[in-house]
């Protein structure tokens, strides 16, 4: 694909909806948790029964307030209530509660960084994305479809609280798109209101996208994008999109103002639902619930309690911490990263580059190679200051911390523990060293030539099999030490 | 006099003096209900052996000196749009045949901790869309004045069942004059308060921004002791309002001299029957006669009532009554392809064509590209009603009128003219556009049947308005007059022989002419 070559431009623009952690769910006191008993979580009231009425969680405009916040919105001095009408089953009341003619947030932004990517003719750079709307509302009930001529509709989601998040059209490239939604996330994570995971569904992202000649000002037509429940999903999504509309208008034809569905299976976007076909929603104010006003003291109370959120974060472990960009972006990717590095930093009296070469290279490397998160390790700041402390002390050589890791993080022993029971205690013993070194050299009369002929890299090699005569467990500096001192002895 | 036949406070004086049993009370009621149901057809369900139990607890709580609450032993009804714990629901619609609330409703619940004794659920006209009880899908209720015609509506069950004393009181649901109309064609006490008085949680739906529950009694002394009972804060509506609820009882009290009564010209016009007019002319003449401050005024926006509440009533209806789909409880259609099918079948069968009607012209108002046109004009005329009433009570305590523009019409007469229908609310819809608390008080018969005087009062001054009626019905006694619901086949001959206050004559009776015009 080479749309950048095409003459063509891309407009998208990204909705997302965020399911909110509170404890109970928008309109009831039912119990929001992941993962239970279908239905065990309902009541009259989210299962829409005659003659129950809704009554708003407060904390849920808490959470929304910190989301605006968090986005640089400005925060709207009253919320009004819509209902929004439609029927399907797990929708049980016919309509769903909104608020989108009163957004809570209008006018924010997210700013993120793009790399630079040949397929989408994306160049690398920093990027704003405006976030025209963020609005609460509730969450529908999950549809199950079986095998069989059923349906089973569980409603334990039934009433969860979302905001919806409504972007600008400012994207022009599915890489984008997709940096932008990673921002977002990692920014909604930092908040503290949803647990952001696209395989749960607690994050899924709608795109608007319509393509038009490179440069011009009017927009194509656009076609709503369902289904991008990844973040491959957004970016082949989109990917295949606007390919798709690209050729329709070379073909001489027109695009079709549509909803599209992204089948992750045969990696192409389906038609879902027609213009024709489109819903009335017939949006009237909900007559149940008062208009909510939210004041500046509301306002002030919730952003005193914000989280540190990741844009500081990254300019603390610069400047602060003085880590090189790159890291400090790897750091704050992820929110429990941070708050392991802060841990870590916060008692480890070494140089932070230290703390984050380790975090980068054994911890992540770790955590790929396991298909883990960090909060499912064992693994404890503490212990790792400890272990960074055993080497700085030269108790351990930085190969055998590496050992020492892998076991501290598989089974959360403390670094002298594993030490002990492995017996990698590093051997800093001349008198321990020396025998081996002149073993060593007994052993290898060819290289010891070379060395004494001139050829100084030949020590590396003797070094390392020094090291191999103990395990790694020979401090490596003193082997050098004594390795020269003998073999110059011998000359 | 039979015991049915008290009203609700001289039933509690009965009580307390131990001269009667809760159980006693209640077998009474149920006897009469039994006797007279077959001909009115007031109820959907009757719960005998229920009520009977829960009275010989209250009998043996109050034998250990244990008063149980100020309706301690009383019988009542709910009108069944009232939901109920263990007992049906139903709307008198067929999509909620054998439907089953899993909880009680706030004002269920409130009774029931008063003491009162729950005997059943009233008739309605379907989810209380129309003014005839004529729309119900079990039969329509029969006005006991005269069985050929109807009790007005949508709370018509309870009317009838609180004028030919099968009940003390009922609840009734008032969305566009749902309570005090049918007060009016069955010469009860019908009360409507202040929007956000009484708790909707549990009234299933028609339209949320105008319906409240009130109650219908046969004094207004007995309508304030269940204004007691039912209004107050309510955590699980949100459109409830704060602030402790005054003693109605004791604002009963003292004279209504000096009080401003506005009578709004627009009230009195075309299409108000002569007879109802000079009615209440005649009930505004004792008023005056007691000492009030009468003054004719003018709300001139009343014209627009009707057509505005016939877009927002129904808009909200037809949002509000689509969880009916078949899905999750009642009614489901057999026999269907798909999902579009189970739902039109579903709701082509189990609604009646009232409610149809609503739901589409509803639906029509709210679409896009109509919506400013209906919807947002119809909240626009709202707002000048609701000013053009803060304009009057600048200037007046309460303002008085008819509920109804005529008596009961024959069951049939208005059943295929929805409009003509739809006109039999044009007095109480406007207190309902704006909220206010609103009184239907008996004040006389013409041609032999009952009418109604109705009086509005401001936000939350529920309490004068009850004053002012309840001096109108101290002095006169249009409310004890009994239907004579035996007819000339009479069934006991028992109950000849009432209080002499009353007239047991032929039902008939046309005592219009007590007092002269203005």
């Amino acid at each position: 694909m080479k749309a950048p070559a095409t003459g063509f431009e891309a407009v998208i623009g990204i909705e997302v909806h965020v399911e909110l952690l509170t404890d109970t769910k928008i309109f009831c006191p039912c119990s929001t948790g992941f993962g239970a008993e279908p239905n065990s979580q309902t009541c009259p009231v989210c299962l829409g029964m005659p003659g129950v009425l809704p009554v708003i969680n407060k904390k849920v405009v808490d959470f929304a307030i910190r989301a605006a916040l968090a986005l640089g919105c400005e925060i709207s001095p009253e919320i009004r209530f819509e209902r929004k009408n439609y029927f399907y089953p797990d929708l049980p009341k016919g309509y769903q509660i909104t608020s989108p003619g009163t957004p809570l947030g209008r006018n924010g932004h997210v700013d993120f960084t793009v790399d630079s990517d040949s397929k989408s003719g994306s160049k690398s750079g920093s990027r704003q994305v405006r976030i025209s709307g963020l609005h609460i509302e509730e969450e529908a009930a999950k549809s199950i479809h079986e095998e069989g001529d059923y349906t089973l509709v569980d409603f334990n989601r039934c009433g969860v609280p979302l905001v919806e998040i409504v972007s600008a059209p400012d994207m022009r490239t599915p890489e984008e798109a997709r940096a932008y939604l990673q921002k977002l996330k990692t920014i909604i994570e930092y908040t503290g209101i949803s647990d952001v995971k696209m395989a749960e569904g607690s994050l899924r992202c709608d795109a608007n996208v319509s393509v038009m000649p490179a440069g011009s000002e009017r927009f194509g037509t656009l076609v709503e994008l369902k289904n991008l429940n990844s973040f491959r999903a957004v970016k082949k999504g989109l990917e295949y999109e606007i390919e798709r509309q690209i050729e329709v208008i070379r073909g001489g034809g027109r695009v079709v103002r549509e909803t599209r569905g992204w089948d992750e299976r045969s990696d192409r976007t389906v038609p879902q639902r027609s213009k024709e076909e489109a819903h009335d929603y017939r949006y009237f104010p909900e007559p149940d619930l008062l208009p909510i006003s939210v004041d500046e003291a509301w306002i002030d109370g919730v952003a005193a309690e914000m989280p540190e959120l990741p844009d500081t974060i990254l300019k603390r472990l610069v400047e602060d911490d003085g880590l090189p960009v790159y890291d400090a972006e790897v750091i704050v990717s992820s929110r429990d990263l941070v708050r392991f590095y802060d841990e870590v930093t916060g008692l480890y009296e070494g140089d932070p580059k230290s703390v984050s070469n380790w975090l980068m290279g054994d911890l992540l490397g770790f955590l790929n190679a396991e298909g883990k998160e960090l909060a499912e390790l064992p693994l404890t700041p503490e212990h790792l200051v400890q272990m960074l402390r055993l080497m700085d002390t030269g108790t351990i050589s930085s190969k055998i911390a590496k050992t020492v890791f892998e076991e501290m993080a598989r089974s959360g022993k403390s670094p002298e523990e594993v030490v002990k029971e492995k017996g990698l205690v590093q051997i800093s013993d001349e008198g321990e060293i020396l025998p081996i070194v002149r073993e060593v050299i007994e052993e290898n009369p060819g290289p010891v030539e070379q060395y004494l002929g001139g050829k100084e890299q030949v020590l590396g090699f003797l070094v390392g099999q020094v090291m191999k005569k103990t395990r790694g467990k020979a401090n490596p500096q003193m082997a050098n030490d004594l390795l020269r001192m003998a073999l110059n002895e011998g000359q | 006099m039979n015991l049915y036949q008290r009203t609700l406070i001289e039933m509690k004086e009965l009580l307390k003096g131990g001269e009667v049993s809760a159980e006693e009370l209640t077998q009474a009621h149920l006897d009469w209900i039994e006797a007279t149901d077959d001909r009115l057809n007031s109820f959907n369900s009757v719960v005998a052996e229920k009520a009977l139990n829960q009275a010989r607890g209250i009998d043996e709580v109050r034998s250990k000196g244990d008063d149980r609450g100020p309706l301690a032993g009383i019988p009542g009804g709910l009108k069944d749009n009232i939901v109920t714990r263990g007992i049906p629901t139903t709307c008198s619609s067929r999509i909620l045949e054998g439907y089953l609330s899993p909880y009680d409703a706030t004002v269920a619940q409130k009774l029931q901790e008063a003491g009162s004794i729950f005997l059943g659920k009233t008739n309605l006209d379907e989810f209380a869309m129309g003014s005839s009880t004529e729309n119900s899908a079990f039969g329509m209720t029969n006005n006991p004045w005269d069985l050929d015609r109807v009790p007005g509506g949508s709370s018509g069950g309870s009317a009838a069942a609180v004028a030919a004393r099968q009940l003390p009181f009922a609840l009734g649901s008032d969305t566009g004059g749902s309570v005090r109309q049918p007060a009016a064609l069955c010469g009860v006490v019908g009360m409507k308060p202040t929007y956000g008085l009484v708790s909707r949680y549990g009234l299933v739906a028609f339209a949320s921004s105008l319906d409240q529950i009130g109650p219908l009694t046969r004094t207004v002394e007995d309508c304030a002791l269940l204004m007691e009972t039912i209004c107050g804060h309510d955590p699980l509506d949100s459109t409830s309002l704060e602030g402790a609820v005054p003693s109605f009882s004791r604002q009963l009290k003292g004279d209504i001299k000096g009080m401003r009564v506005g009578v709004p010209k627009e009230y009195f016009g075309e299409g108000i029957d002569r007879g109802v007019r000079d009615l209440v002319l005649d009930a505004i003449e004792v008023l005056a006669g007691m000492g009030a401050e009468v003054e004719e005024c003018s709300l001139p926006h009343t014209e627009y009532a009707l057509p505005a509440y016939y877009i927002i009533a129904p808009a909200e209806a037809s949002s509000n009554l689509a969880r009916f789909d078949g899905i999750r409880y009642g009614f489901r259609a057999a026999g269907f392809e798909d999902l579009e099918e189970l739902y039109t079948s579903t709701r082509q069968q189990g609604f009646g064509p009232e409610v149809k009607r609503r739901i589409l012209i509803g639906t029509y108002a709210l679409s896009s590209g109509y919506y400013d046109a209906y919807y947002r004009k119809a909240q626009q005329v709202r707002t000048l009603i609701t000013d053009d009433f803060r304009e009057a009570f600048q200037r007046f305590d309460v303002l008085v009128s008819p509920t109804s523009p005529t008596v009961a019409f024959r069951s049939g007469e208005k059943k295929d003219d929805p409009l003509a229908m739809y006109m039999a609310d044009i007095c109480t819809i406007p207190a309902n556009l704006a909220g206010l608390p609103a009184i239907s008080v008996p004040c006389g018969f013409s041609e032999g049947l009952p009418v109604g005087l109705q009086v509005i009062g401001k936000p939350l001054d529920d309490g004068r308005v009850m004053r002012v009626a309840h001096a109108y019905q101290e002095s006169t006694g249009h409310h004890s007059r009994m239907p004579d619901l035996l007819g000339p086949d009479k069934r006991d001959e028992r109950d000849e022989g009432h209080d002499g206050e009353g007239h047991d004559g032929d039902g008939h009776y046309d005592n219009g002419g007590e007092a002269d015009g203005r």
